[in-house]
């Protein structure tokens, strides 16, 4: 295993909020703006893979994004070994991003219809480094053959390649710069499932070989639990919960988590049997108009007069077990 | 099962592409009792989706036809019913919903209009009482506040809420058979749960035989008690979902299964790789050959497998499989 | 670790470029490949008639309106007994370049408003499209006119003055394209690899947005054949040198009589315009992906 595991993070994000402005209402100069990521804060340990999964409209890629500086940022740091990368301009940008690389969900829309393999994995050692064409020829081939590519197919252009080998291609032209981050936002969705397993394999094997750190955007749970260390749980930009892989899938605490991995389907006939379907009737509220309160307690089982009040502060109730709900409290127990 | 409400036979379906002529749908013979519900499982263009199309009549209209087999619904033989039947039949006896809420509804149109013209040219009935059934229809699909909706367009609504619409709309005639085509693919996870706890009600309820087109084996899981797993246009496995689940037969069905990671009870620290199906479906060229079509992709590969199409094996316990190595897998 | 490629089992195409597959696709659209034939065989009358074919096209080299096929002039003469062979011929040079080069302007005002327009959001793709807007509302033929009454008729004022009136179906074009593809994901992308503003625009966003832009270049090129045309039939020319519509303007009293001096350069014009857009629609054909995928 080639993991270090430092102290300090490798990625640590405080207090990260996107805001969108939305033409709506009346009157000129009245502007609404739209929390895609609502402060929030998470630390992801160096060779190590923080998931952040949550519904449509969670936030979850918006948040990716502005990691990667490909939104601007309303508030907050985004500190990638020590330094906040959200204030880097010009070359202190470009080593950055050297740093942090990014796998897309879409592998027919993410690589460019006119360029050749090659030029696609080569293109951000054309921006971003200054090595010699000799060079980049060389990196280029050793990563096609750690992607599962082969030399043959270097200068076909992205049509001419299946779902599963675009998305090859799109993995190695993350790893051209030898980042420490990459972000995987959603990198098998729109795969067919038996590809979904080769590439979900050769994103764990290029892990321990080249000592990466993911964060990993998915809204399906059962790939999460088999990719993650740790879990961020969105809803409605906000992180709701957030534990290691363990305590999140055996002792999920918030209503949301709970009613999300009970909404599952599942081949496990003990589980199907066994566990009880929450339901979450309604829809989320409209997120430019956000309600005071906890923004799930309109449609959580279990809420109180107090969720529709206050909203709940993100607090530490077990060993690295965050959760924002008012019903759970130092004994982490599910409140359900 | 007495007699079934549907039993295709033999069914093969030509599809003329640039490469000549190509069964997509090659011999494929199923029933499917009333109230039954049955689910075709299999990657993309595996021809789950041709099969419903067939069965409705539904075919790419000059590239696709029905070339030999029959498919008989309800008694009736519809390879052969005229077009004017069909229509009859499409809609009023089998419905179909489609994995797109967003473009499956007309946009310049209410949600109640466009209900009420399926009851109106089905089931004659008048405006007012069209329309009242509308509401009632989505009150069935657990709308909130159904009524005051009726007058509500597409794009007042939530994707979940589209597709239950699509649903009330599909269900407006009571037809025997539903076919839903993966119809939450597009949709949250929550949202899928919500939409798959209202089809098994509206079938204990109605009475509806469901026929299920997914990718995900934990869908099946949960909504059929009949599977078929579709490969390369042919019939790979059927049988129980459980016993299925529980020992494949087919290297493929095999594959579908333990190649996602599936949520467990309980989790241990135990992480190990997927199991890999390699490669991916064959070309549309290749379909057809007398072999094994899945061979490439198999690791229990013979010699026999590449030289002849494989024989349906048939167990005691009801399931068949479509494998040389059947007995050994 | 296994080193092995994994996906062996898969089908590996040959490299082939995009080029040799738009030909694929465009050699299918029967009428636009026989539209390309006549348009090589025009442009090669443009470059080679006048110099295999050496009459003077001002000379007045027979009596006035001979008819054609009489005495030797293939296409007769006109109401200065000059050889309408050679005035056809030689006005070809003029009406093909003038076409051009005007698409050429064009295109590079258009695509260069467009492309920013599309690119940057907010107070410049405002004013850019302002800026656009107007000049579609002028009219177009009379702007041109005034901007050649003004400067003077030579050819390169006539062609900008087309230029410069014809350019906001490219640039509105232009910028829809953009606007689509830079929400495209291999757009973040290469932001993410770092890529700067005139790279993406230039190198990764322009290439995808050409061929609505090509077939309308192509397009571009017979409207502006025919405000040329247009142009000289009003007067507006430079009179040192022979084009179409030049023609016809200075025939068209006599049009009654000798029918054929106008309507054998209107054949001209007539036939290269449609040879122009049917090319293009084959090029449409040709460069829509979508269409290649059936």
């Amino acid at each position: 295993m080639a993991r270090k595991t430092d102290a300090a993070p490798l990625l640590d994000v405080e207090n990260l909020t996107v805001r969108f402005a939305v033409k709506r209402g009346s009157g000129w100069g009245h502007k609404s703006y739209l929390y895609a990521v609502d402060d929030i804060s998470f630390a992801v340990k160096r060779g190590e893979t923080l998931a952040i999964v949550g519904e449509s409209g969670s936030g979850k890629t918006t948040a990716a994004l502005a990691i990667a500086r490909l939104v601007n940022v309303y508030k907050g740091k985004v500190n990638l070994d020590g330094t906040d990368i959200l204030h880097l301009e010009g070359e202190n940008l470009r080593q950055a991003r050297t740093k942090v690389q990014f796998i897309f969900q879409d592998p027919y829309s993410s690589l460019n219809p006119r360029l050749r393999a090659e030029a696609i994995v080569r293109e951000p050692l054309d921006s971003l480094s200054n090595k010699s064409d000799k060079e980049c020829k060389e990196i280029v081939n050793r990563l096609f053959k750690a992607v599962g590519l082969r030399p043959e197919q270097l200068r076909l252009f992205p049509h001419q390649f299946s779902g599963g080998q675009r998305q090859r291609i799109g993995i190695a032209r993350a790893l051209a710069t030898q980042p420490e981050l990459i972000i995987c936002d959603e990198p098998v969705s729109a795969l067919d499932v038996a590809v979904q397993a080769q590439i979900l394999n050769l994103l764990r094997k290029l892990q321990t070989e080249f000592g990466l750190t993911y964060l990993f955007i998915s809204h399906d749970l059962g790939v999460v639990q088999h990719m993650c260390d740790s879990i961020a749980v969105m809803y409605m930009g906000k992180i709701v919960e957030h534990a290691n892989r363990l305590s999140l899938f055996n002792n999920p605490l918030h209503p949301y988590t709970a009613a999300l991995l009970s909404a599952v389907p599942s081949v496990d006939k003990k589980r199907r049997e066994s566990a009880k379907r929450i339901l979450i009737p309604g829809d989320p509220p409209d997120p430019v108009n956000l309600p005071s309160g906890c923004r799930f307690a309109n449609r959580c089982p279990v809420a109180q007069a107090q969720c529709s009040e206050l909203e709940p502060d993100l607090k530490m109730v077990a060993d690295g077990h965050r959760i924002a709900c008012h019903l759970v409290d130092e004994d982490a127990k599910s409140p359900l | 099962m007495a007699t079934p409400l549907l039993k295709v036979e033999n069914l093969r379906v030509e599809l003329t592409t640039r490469d000549g002529v190509v069964p997509v749908i090659d011999d494929l013979s199923f029933e499917l009792g009333a109230g039954e519900s049955i689910s075709f499982v299999g990657e993309s263009g595996c021809g789950k989706s041709m099969t419903a199309l067939g069965i409705m009549g539904l075919l790419p209209e000059g590239i696709g036809r029905i070339a030999s087999g029959t498919i008989t619904f309800d008694g009736e033989e519809l390879t052969t019913a005229s077009e004017k039947r069909l229509r009859d039949i499409r809609g009023n006896e089998i419905s179909m919903i489609f994995q797109e809420p967003m473009t499956s509804l007309n946009p310049v149109y209410t949600v109640g209009e466009q209900i009420a013209e399926v009851l109106r040219a089905h089931q004659g009935l008048g405006h007012k009482a069209a329309w009242e059934r509308a509401g009632e229809l989505l009150d069935a699909v657990r709308i909130p506040n159904a009524k005051g909706r009726v007058g509500d367009y597409p794009f007042q609504m939530s994707g979940g809420q589209r597709q239950r619409v699509m649903i009330a709309m599909a269900l407006a005639c009571e037809p025997k058979i539903l076919i839903a085509d993966e119809p939450t693919t597009a949709l949250d996870v929550t949202v899928q749960a919500q939409i798959f706890d209202l089809l098994r009600d509206l079938r204990t309820q109605t009475g509806t035989s469901i026929i299920l087109i997914t990718h995900d084996m934990g869908a099946v899981a949960e909504m059929a008690e009949r599977m078929i797993v579709m490969y390369a246009g042919r019939m790979a496995e059927i049988g129980p979902v459980d016993q299925i689940i529980e020992h494949a037969h087919h290297p493929y069905t095999k594959g579908l299964i333990s190649c996602v990671p599936h949520i467990v009870s309980t989790l241990t620290d135990e992480r190990q790789d997927l199991t890999e199906v390699p490669g991916i479906v064959p070309s549309l060229k290749d379909f057809g050959k007398n072999q094994c079509l899945f061979a490439s992709r198999c690791k229990y590969l013979t010699q026999q497998c590449t030289k002849g199409r494989p024989p349906s094996i048939k167990f005691e316990n009801g399931q068949l499989a479509d494998c040389w190595q059947a007995e050994g897998v | 670790m296994n080193d092995a490629p994994i996906i062996a089992e898969e089908e590996i195409q040959k490299a082939r470029h995009p080029f040799a597959e738009a030909w694929e696709m465009f050699r299918r659209n029967h009428a636009a490949v026989a539209a390309l034939i006549v348009l090589i065989l025009i442009v090669l009358g443009a470059i080679f008639g006048p110099i295999l074919y050496a009459t003077d096209p001002f000379e007045m080299v027979w009596s006035p309106f001979s008819p054609p096929g009489e005495e030797g002039f293939l296409l007769g003469t006109d109401y200065l007994g000059r050889d309408l062979a050679s005035m056809i011929l030689n006005g070809a040079r003029v009406s093909i370049i003038i076409g051009l080069a005007a698409a050429f302007v064009s295109v590079f005002i258009g695509v260069s408003v467009g492309a920013l327009a599309g690119y940057y959001s907010g107070i410049i793709e405002e004013i850019l499209m302002r800026v656009t807007e107007f000049f579609q509302v002028l009219p177009t033929l009379l702007f041109s006119m005034v901007i050649v009454a003004l400067f003077g008729a030579s050819l390169p004022m006539i062609t900008f003055a087309i230029g410069v009136v014809s350019w906001t179906a490219v640039a509105r074009i232009t910028r829809s394209e953009f606007l689509r593809i830079r929400e495209l994901e291999y757009v973040t992308a290469s932001r993410a690899s770092g890529a700067k503003d005139m790279k993406l625009i230039f190198r990764i966003i322009l290439p995808n947005a050409l061929p609505p832009i090509i077939v309308q270049s192509a397009l571009m090129v017979g409207s502006a054949i025919l405000f040329e045309a247009g142009l000289s039939f009003l007067g507006l020319t430079d009179p040192n040198v022979v084009s179409w519509g030049q023609i016809i303007g200075s025939n068209r009293q006599y049009i009654l009589d000798a029918s054929y001096t106008v309507t054998i350069p209107g054949l001209a014009i007539f036939i290269t315009v449609l040879a122009i857009s049917l090319v293009g629609d084959g090029l449409n054909d040709a460069l829509n992906p979508k269409l290649r995928q059936r």
